[in-house]
């Protein structure tokens, strides 16, 4: 049942350009997603096209998060790259529709990037 | 195209019963696997504490040494993990719903030593 | 050219019963250029897998739609199988099949009663959620619990539908699909219904795929693109085909989510006939590693969940991208060149499920 699910890791200046080709090859955008880790940020950029699915991925340092938009090949990646400001704290140049940090308004700034807590149950909201 | 496609079942309905309940006067029969409320044979109990382990939402406490077993009903999702996770098949899944309520409480149930 | 003005739609509107929020540029009363934004209910739920056991992330996954709660965990669940190298036995598959088809059913029946709503069409509405009543209990005779299931775990499903209750069901399910009979021609062919949909809010095959749109959004303009064909659970052996229409409008959009209620019938129906006899769960061990995006078809289109595992009890990552969220995008393109009062109609054609898109 399960489909191959290759991904392939780019740098980030090559974005672009490959999301250009995919595009015009007649490949879907499916997600973007970000995994934190340490000292990095992990991008994957996933695409279908008649259920063959494919993802291309960048990782950049916590130091240093940019990463250029894609939606000029992908107008709807704006959603995501304006989550992955938002919750990630990540800069996306060059973002064709830029909510400036007004995507999701959260209490806490960039909330994906805090520290991994664990709640104990005594100081959960009753 | 067609006009007044809908007016077949609205005459149907206006001329039968019902489809609804007159609640509060008729009230409606929970199925025999309906999720109400945890219910809890206490005396069989033996306080080993696994459905607070298991609880998702942490709405278990046991005092094992006072024989006190806790449920906060406002916390419970009624997802019966408790349930299956009980050694002593004491806990069971009630049928009806536990009732609204203005406040938040801890319902408790104590075991009476001499039962033991 | 007429004046242009701004005028906000939403977070608070009557159409909508979760906040979405849209700025439409008017001329007149055609609407020029819509900008969607959500972001008023995130709850951060992703993260909730860092505190939480692989197990315990069902009740969660389930719970972050009322509507679609069992595909969700499904969705989840398949995911962590995966990553556990587990196979499910059959006829645990079987029974998810059944359930999702019916949360199929319900989903598809409430959208309908909604869009009449959206439109004005108060009785149909009613009737469509009459309808929907019946299944509802049929679920809660099955899993316990009228909208949230409860019925799905890492391994397997938690309780059984013993083969005479499955009898019955398809009994029911025979009386119930003749009652949605008679309210189909009403979407389908009644004049003020069609007024309303024929020709609103177009999106053409190019535009969905460009614009990442899924579901029954993608279908209604001609891809023929359902997640249920990646052969997850026990579709692989049943017979279906995905329902497609070409004309990329709200009334191709509405025919594709009436004629996939008739399909989930038909696949309920079969996979009761072909269920086979056994276990309904296997036992888990060990811990989740690796990465894998488990991708599900949900009433409202593609849902992708991304698990990485990093061999402990808690997953590293837990990333949901739900349908609404990937058909938001085609709002900005369907809604240009719309009359004000159509706004709603369109809007509604996505199915929009705000707080799961929040998560």
């Amino acid at each position: 049942m399960i489909e191959p699910q290759p991904i392939t890791t780019i740098d980030r200046s090559e974005l672009p350009a490959k999301t250009a080709t995919l595009a015009s090859q007649g490949w879907r955008l499916v997600q973007i997603c970000c995994t934190t880790g340490d000292t990095s940020l992990e991008l994957t950029y996933s695409f279908d096209k008649e259920y063959a699915f494919s993802n291309l991925r960048v990782i950049v340092p916590r130091s240093d998060a940019v990463v250029p938009s894609i939606t000029a090949s992908y107008l709807a990646a704006f959603t995501y790259e304006n989550e992955l400001q938002d919750l990630f704290g990540i800069t996306v140049t060059d973002l064709a529709i830029n909510y400036n940090g007004k995507f999701y308004i959260t209490t806490i700034k960039h909330p994906f990037l805090q520290k991994k807590t664990n709640t104990p149950a005594s100081t959960m909201p009753a | 195209m067609a006009h007044l496609t809908i007016s077949k079942i609205i005459t149907r309905s206006a001329v039968s019963k019902y489809a609804t309940r007159l609640y509060p006067f008729v009230k409606r029969e929970p199925y025999k696997n309906t999720r109400g409320h945890i219910a809890n044979e206490i005396n069989l109990c033996i306080f080993c504490s696994l459905c607070q382990k298991k609880c998702p939402t942490h709405a278990i406490t046991v005092k094992k040494p006072d024989k006190i077993w806790e449920i906060d009903r406002m916390k419970c999702i009624q997802c019966g993990a408790c349930v299956d996770a009980c050694p002593k098949k004491c806990l069971s899944m009630d049928q009806q719903y536990s009732a609204p309520s203005p406040v938040k409480s801890i319902e408790s149930f104590h075991q009476e030593a001499s039962t033991l | 050219m007429g004046t242009r003005t701004i005028i906000p739609f939403g977070p608070q509107h009557p159409v909508l019963p979760e906040p979405i929020h849209l700025d439409l540029v008017l001329e007149d009363e055609k609407v020029v250029d819509a900008l969607p934004s959500i972001g008023y209910v995130h709850r951060g739920l992703e993260r909730l897998a860092e505190v939480k056991d692989y197990n315990e992330l069902v009740y969660v996954a389930e719970r972050i739609c009322g509507i679609c709660s069992f595909i969700h965990g499904q969705g989840y669940c398949q995911g962590v199988e995966t990553l556990l190298n587990v196979e499910v036995p059959p006829r645990a598959k079987y029974l998810r099949t059944i359930w999702a088809e019916l949360s199929r059913i319900h989903s598809h029946l409430l959208w309908l009663g909604l869009f009449a709503d959206s439109f004005g069409f108060e009785s149909l509405f009613m009737h469509c959620w009459r309808v929907r009543e019946k299944i509802v209990d049929i679920i809660e005779e099955t899993a316990g619990g009228r909208v949230i299931f409860g019925s799905c775990k890492v391994g397997g499903v938690r309780r059984d539908i013993s083969n005479d209750t499955l009898k019955r069901i398809r009994g029911e399910l025979a009386a119930i699909e003749s009652q949605y009979n008679e309210l189909k021609p009403t979407f389908l062919k009644d004049a003020s219904v069609n007024r309303r949909t024929v020709g609103v809010g177009m999106l053409s095959r190019e535009q969905a795929i460009a614009l990442g749109a899924v579901g029954p959004t993608l279908r209604g303009s001609g891809v023929a693109q359902d997640m249920r064909k990646l052969g997850y659970a026990a579709y692989k052996e049943l017979q279906w085909e995905p329902v497609v229409e070409t004309a990329g409008d709200c009334y191709a959009r509405t025919v594709v989510r009436v004629r996939e209620v008739t399909m989930s019938f038909d696949i309920i129906r079969q996979a009761i006939e072909k269920i086979p006899a056994g276990p309904i769960a296997v036992k888990i061990t060990g811990n989740p590693t690796g990465e894998f995006f488990s991708r599900l078809e949900q009433p409202r289109g593609e849902v992708v969940y991304y698990l990485k595992g990093n061999n402990t009890k808690n997953l590293e990552r837990f990333r949901i991208r739900t349908p609404t969220f990937a058909n938001s995008p085609p709002l900005v393109i369907m809604l240009k060149g719309c009359e004000l009062p159509d706004v709603p109609v369109i809007v509604l054609t996505i199915d929009p499920c705000i707080s799961c898109t929040e998560r």
